[in-house]
């Protein structure tokens, strides 16, 4: 790689603590932050990772296969006159010819142009971070340039694929609201990724100067020899493998982590479901089958039919299992931890994906329990959001794990999770959520359901199928086997709509649907009362307007009225000690063990709000 | 199209006074309304209360009188003005349909006697086609007036369908931009479709046959409002 170094950009860098450098070691070149308004280029082993190992694996195969033609052709450009026919081994002809240096020299020759290549795009491709902006331009013929308001940031994606983990490079994604929004930085060492991402959330906070003095967080890597980083950065890259990431940072006791046990066992209840869906096909395929193989095939039927039954149970049972495990890995090791700039969640057990969701992001909060799951009390929490990815990407199995904050989790770890994710709930919606809402219907009950003249559309769930409105969010709670309570805070619900079909109204029903970003939380509610749907409508107007006008969630850590101060609060988030005796603000839930039970982490956001 | 301009940021150093200037300038144009059945917003936070949008006089020139919805008790009925569209959208989309049914036997014909090999079955697939392009062209005059939007204080409401009716509330601080479209044939007959866009995808708020009168003053209706409410997504 090309000695020339652009500002502030140095060899691999390092995650693991290191001993503190002298202070004047420093280029003068290097600033603290990366966030300083010029441009800065991406890592230099940026090539190797994103199209290196595909490309020595496409050329090892090509030589491999092609040898003969490759060499034939490069021998007639040097040497026209004389076209080579090999009998044997093209290596042999070669050195029986002694054209080793020219074929040597070719084969340098692609080497440099490739580097070169690579080089080039590197060189070209630059990102920098203003304080209202955050830019990347790239390529050498086709420019492009995509520059993204920070104020408008939906979330921060740090991801470590295997190998660049190893030697210490992370990618970085700021996700943008809207389709293939994303900006992506790719590769930065994880030193400086972890640096980047949180300049651009404190950037996107509003808080521009405030927190920057405390900040000064240095690459003291820089000083080091290559070898020494390159060491250290294996190093971190191991360790971290094996401890986990991106929580050095965060009070142990604020993570809330799931046992390994549980995580297995939750996707093991799930992957019976599927265990029972391809053991359905498989039975019906042989009541199909089999009485034709018995009255054909006389004495061989019994071999024939157990040949038929393995060839066909066996791939099923594996792809079940598959399904099973890919789940598995890719939630392993999970963590979600509040930061002082939204909710950090991590995942993956071998490529680890950190999202931070800076609060003010969520668009639908939803509490779900398959049936399975009751016997265990466990529960799972997904929402909507604006990942920023094109569309044909948001339906991939990565995506949607974007989506899921709690993959499995009891009750106690559902609050905290809300607590993070809905830090303004006020105290008068947490019934509806959690007694009233999830394990409802109790008596006297808040929601709108399914009047008993629409009985049949939902012939089991119709007492529980309906929704309630507060100022706050709009619930929608469905599904008697399957549990479901969808929460869309107001401030952030994007429409609302009414259907009614003929059906529907000579019944005097309708279907709702409350519209918000694209995900897995569904907004919709059939066989309603017409006329209260109807006052919903109106009602709603009035009050997403008033939500919207209180809600500064998008600007969190501006300063405001102390009055507000219990929105979308930073304060809450502090590391241990700090935020308690503010006595406001930190969620009660938080500050414990996981064994900190009842609806104290949502009790205490909500003391924050009030 | 018409992206919506940020609305004045507080810069993160004096914004110690909780109106926003976008707020302030929202009350001060905002005649006092009476917000209807709503929880007291928490103290301390001045909550601006909004009247509806005036509503431009074009929007109602050359537009149905009348809007045609299903009478049964049970229906989805709304109190307010609606305004709708124009009937020349009948016309254009009638018109439309009729090249369409034109188009479809050209290519019928050629199937059966141009081609090498004649494709027997070409008029029976036309013909199943020409009948359901035949049926919406019945019942188009009908959908069009049941067509309708409404500017209340906080949101635009949107309704279409008389058997299958939909009704739609955005909010306008939740608009991300308005479009207005005009293919050909709508140009000729002066007619334009608005487009609204939120951040999410299910929205899909499409006004067809506005007047191109009607259609500008609109967006720019919507555009003033929504910069005036519009917070973060």
């Amino acid at each position: 790689m090309p000695g020339q170094q652009p500002h502030g950009v140095h060899g691999p860098g390092t995650a693991a603590p290191v001993p503190q450098t002298p202070p004047g070691s420093w280029s003068p070149v290097t600033a603290t932050t990366l966030a300083d308004g010029e441009w800065h280029r991406m890592h230099p082993l940026t090539p190797l990772m994103k199209g290196g190992l595909v490309l020595v694996i496409v050329l090892g195969y090509l030589i491999a296969n092609l040898r003969e033609r490759i060499l034939e052709w490069f021998i007639s450009l040097v040497t026209p006159a004389h076209v080579p026919t090999f009998g044997g081994d093209p290596v042999d002809w070669v050195v029986d010819n002694n054209l080793v240096i020219v074929v040597l020299l070719g084969v340098l020759g692609l080497a440099v142009l490739l580097v070169a290549l690579f080089w080039l795009s590197w060189r070209f491709h630059q990102f920098r971070i203003t304080d209202a902006h955050v830019e990347v331009r790239k390529g050498v013929i086709f420019r492009a340039h995509r520059r993204a308001p920070l104020d408008r940031v939906q979330g921060v994606n740090l991801t470590r694929p295997f190998p660049a983990r190893l030697i210490g490079l992370a990618k970085l994604e700021v996700d943008g609201a809207g389709n293939d929004a994303n900006v992506p930085l790719e590769y930065l060492s994880t030193a400086k990724a972890e640096s980047v991402r949180s300049d651009i959330l404190r950037l996107a906070s509003g808080a521009r100067h405030a927190r920057e003095a405390t900040r000064g967080v240095a690459d003291p890597a820089a000083a080091r020899t290559m070898r020494a980083q390159l060491a250290a950065s294996v190093d971190a890259g191991v360790t971290g493998l094996i401890a986990g990431v991106d929580l050095d940072d965060i009070a142990p006791e604020h993570v809330l982590r799931i046992p390994t046990g549980r995580l297995v066992g939750s996707h093991v209840l799930s992957g019976l479901v599927w265990l029972a869906v391809f053991g359905a096909i498989f039975v019906a395929a042989m009541i199909g089958i089999l009485p034709g193989v018995f009255s054909d095939a006389g004495p061989a039927a019994g071999a024939i039919a157990g040949g038929i039954a393995l060839a066909m149970g066996i791939p099923l049972l594996l792809a079940s299992v598959a399904v099973t495990w890919s789940r598995i890995a890719r939630a392993l090791r999970y963590s979600i931890a509040p930061t002082p700039d939204g909710v950090r969640i991590t995942f993956g057990l071998f490529t680890t994906v950190t999202e931070t969701i800076p609060p003010g992001r969520i668009f639908a909060v939803e509490v779900m329990q398959p049936l399975l799951w009751r016997p265990f009390g466990w529960w799972s929490v997904r929402i909507n959001r604006m990942s920023g990815k094109a569309a044909s990407q948001q339906q991939s199995s990565q995506a949607q794990q974007f989506n899921i904050v709690l993959p499995v989790g009891a009750r106690a770890d559902v609050e905290r999770v809300l607590g993070l994710i809905l830090p303004d709930v006020p105290a008068d919606v947490l019934p509806l959520i959690w007694e009233q809402g999830v394990l409802g219907p109790v008596a006297d009950d808040p929601y709108t359901t399914i009047p008993p003249r629409a009985w049949w559309r939902r012939p089991l769930s119709w007492r529980r199928h309906g929704a309630a409105l507060t100022d706050f969010a709009l619930l929608l709670r469905r599904g008697r086997i399957w549990r479901q309570l969808a929460v869309f805070p107001l401030a952030r619900l994007q429409g609302f709509s009414l259907h009614q079909g003929p059906i529907d109204r000579a019944q005097g029903v309708a279907k709702a649907q409350a519209h918000s970003a694209v995900g897995p939380v569904r907004g919709e509610v059939s066989g309603l009362d017409s006329q209260a749907l109807l006052g919903m409508l109106n009602t709603l107007s009035v009050e997403a307007a008033r939500a919207a006008a209180t809600d500064r969630a998008h600007r969190w850590a501006e300063e405001h009225d102390p009055a507000t101060a219990g929105h979308g609060l930073p304060a809450g988030f502090r590391p241990a000690g700090d935020g308690l005796s503010a006595g406001h603000g930190l969620p009660a839930g938080l500050s414990g063990s996981a064994g900190l039970g009842g609806s104290s982490g949502l009790g205490g956001s909500a003391d924050g709000a009030a | 199209m018409t992206t919506i301009p940020e609305p004045p940021q507080n810069p993160g150093t004096d914004a110690a006074a909780p109106p926003t200037r976008a707020q302030a300038r929202a009350q001060a144009a905002a005649a006092p309304v009476t917000q209807s059945g709503s929880a007291p917003a928490p103290a301390g936070i001045p909550v601006p209360v909004h009247a509806a949008p005036a509503a431009a006089r074009v929007l109602d020139e050359g537009t149905y009188p009348a809007l045609r919805t299903p009478t049964a008790p049970g229906a989805l009925a709304l109190d307010g003005v609606w305004h709708q569209i124009s009937p020349k959208y009948v016309i254009a989309e009638v018109l439309l349909r009729i090249l369409l049914l034109a188009v479809i036997a050209v290519g019928a014909y050629a199937a059966t006697t141009l081609l090498a090999q004649p494709w027997p079955w070409a008029w029976t697939v036309a013909g199943v086609i020409g009948v359901v392009i035949l049926f919406e062209l019945v019942i188009l005059p009908r959908q069009a007036r049941a067509i309708g939007y409404m500017l209340r204080a906080d949101d635009i409401v949107f309704r279409r369908g008389i058997l299958w009716q939909r009704m739609i509330a955005v909010p306008y601080g939740r608009m991300q931009l308005v479009d207005i479209t005009r293919g050909p044939v709508d140009r000729a007959f002066g007619i334009a479709k608005l487009k609204l866009v939120t951040a999410a995808a299910t929205t899909g708020v499409e006004i067809p046959g506005m007047t191109e009168d009607a259609a500008e003053a609109l967006r720019d209706t919507l555009i003033d409002v929504a910069e005036m409410r519009r917070t973060g997504l």
